[in-house]
């Protein structure tokens, strides 16, 4: 399997790489770490006439602090996120997902930005960002914008991105101490994508829910922030009536494909039991 | 399409060569630089049969373009012997436990073996079978791949191997 011809840009600076993508057009590309891009490339799936490599831009690697947030640069690999003590203390749910994504070859190279940004449903990282209320750095021909992680979604490799925007950073606010959280993935195999997964972030105080948030991967076109199902779980003590309220109105929200991974109406189902133990993980580790 | 002028260490040594931007990094490993240790297997980045040693990380070569390789230091197994010409640990613990039976996974396995090795000394059965998650081996060997590795491992510690009962 050999790709297409293209020509092959590696800019330096995002403003090059702006330029260049903005130049291109739809005959351009941003290619971050290649692990979703060069697979679909070998099967023609995608054959942009150019690639521009964001490799040897400095500016998109590396995991900061800034205020209450964490600025993770696009080009940081699941690798990088894993070994990082900051997020493993603050944002504990990235590590713990980036764990679950593909294998460890893959984790080297790919990158958080391109899973965020490539839209694909299956990818993990979207959900997490929902279930965290992230924002996206993005820098296009007019300059920087910032795009919440909750808008950015639109369809299956649809997103709010337009032509020219290099996704640069990911910006999370970092949840409260004490805060418990969970990513339960449901896969037939290492290196799968979820037949569906579930993220919790949640805070307890006297034993009953202050906060909660959830996403969900795989189950639609695009990640799910089940908002409703959240709601009816704050302020329980996530009693089996409520939660089993909840998980009704997160599995009301899928809509998910039939595919290999399984019919439509089990993948429901398997979202609702991915959310009821990531709810049953984050409360075993909050404390309050 | 013009072709990229790229430079990299491969095995310790320096190498210049003429790509397509196109030509994936176990083509050209292959092809280019006659290394046929590196296998194609799936090309799909499943298998982990391509998988070699790049700037201290393991990489499917399927996977990446010889270009994004440019200025890389790569090691494939052609590079794991000692400077001797005897066997790197692991290669000897591949033989001596009986970590291959067709072999078409082993270069990917002990290339792959070699960087976690590098990240954790000692690891435990679980971590050694996390760690090569990524890696594929049709015979199904793994029992006596992940025996291979501790090996290994013992091997480089300087310390005696003692295989677990069963």
């Amino acid at each position: 399997m050999i790709p297409g011809s293209f020509s092959y840009h590696r800019p330096t600076s995002v403003q090059e790489a702006v330029g260049l993508l903005t130049k291109l057009g739809d005959d351009g590309r941003a290619l971050a770490g290649g692990h979703s891009l060069i697979p679909m490339m070998k099967l023609r799936l995608a054959t942009p006439a150019n690639l521009v490599d964001l490799a040897g831009i400095a500016d998109l690697k590396g995991i900061r602090a800034d205020g209450n947030d964490i600025v993770i640069g696009a080009m940081t690999t699941q690798h990088d996120v894993i070994g990082s003590d900051l997020l493993g203390t603050k944002i504990p749910i990235l590590r713990e997902t980036s764990l679950q994504v593909a294998d460890p070859q893959v984790r080297y190279v790919g990158t958080l930005g391109g899973n965020v940004a490539n839209g694909d449903p299956g990818n993990d990282m979207p959900a997490v960002m929902l279930c965290l209320n992230a924002t996206y750095h993005v820098t296009g021909k007019g300059g920087e914008r910032r795009i919440a992680a909750r808008e950015f979604y639109q369809g299956a490799y649809f997103t709010a991105l337009e032509a020219g925007d290099v996704l640069t950073a990911v910006r999370i606010p970092v949840p409260a101490a004490g805060h418990g959280s969970a990513y339960e993935k449901l896969k037939r195999k290492i290196g799968d994508y979820a037949t569906a997964a579930a993220a919790v972030v949640l805070t307890m105080s006297g034993g009953k829910v202050a906060s909660c948030s959830i996403g969900l991967t795989n189950v639609a076109e695009t990640p799910l922030w089940a908002e409703e199902a959240a709601k009816i779980l704050t302020g329980s003590t996530l009693d089996a009536a409520t939660v089993k309220k909840a998980v009704a109105a997160a599995e009301a929200i899928t809509a998910p494909a039939t595919d290999a991974r399984g019919p439509a109406h089990y993948r429901t189902k398997m979202a609702g039991v991915m959310l009821a133990r990531a709810l049953a993980r984050a409360k075993a580790k909050a404390r309050g | 399409m013009a072709k990229s002028h790229i430079k990299m260490t491969v095995n310790g040594k320096a190498v210049e060569e003429l790509v397509e931007p196109r030509t994936l990094l176990i083509h050209f490993l292959r092809e280019q630089l006659s290394l046929t240790g590196p296998h194609i297997g799936c090309e799909t980045s499943h298998c982990g049969a391509c998988t070699v040693d790049l700037d201290g990380k393991s990489v499917k070569s399927c996977t990446m373009f010889a270009v994004q390789a440019d200025g890389a230091d790569i090691r494939t197994i052609e590079g794991m012997a000692n400077a001797d010409g005897t066997l790197h640990a692991l290669q000897e613990g591949f033989r001596e436990m009986h970590g291959l039976q067709c072999g078409f996974c082993t270069p990917g396995m002990i290339l792959r073996a070699y960087r976690l090795l590098q990240e954790n000394k000692n690891p435990s059965e679980e971590e050694i079978r996390y760690g090569i998650s990524g890696n594929l081996c049709r015979c199904t060997g793994y029992q006596n791949i992940v025996k291979a590795i501790q090996y290994a491992a013992a091997k480089i510690a300087g310390v005696p191997f003692q295989e677990a009962a069963e």
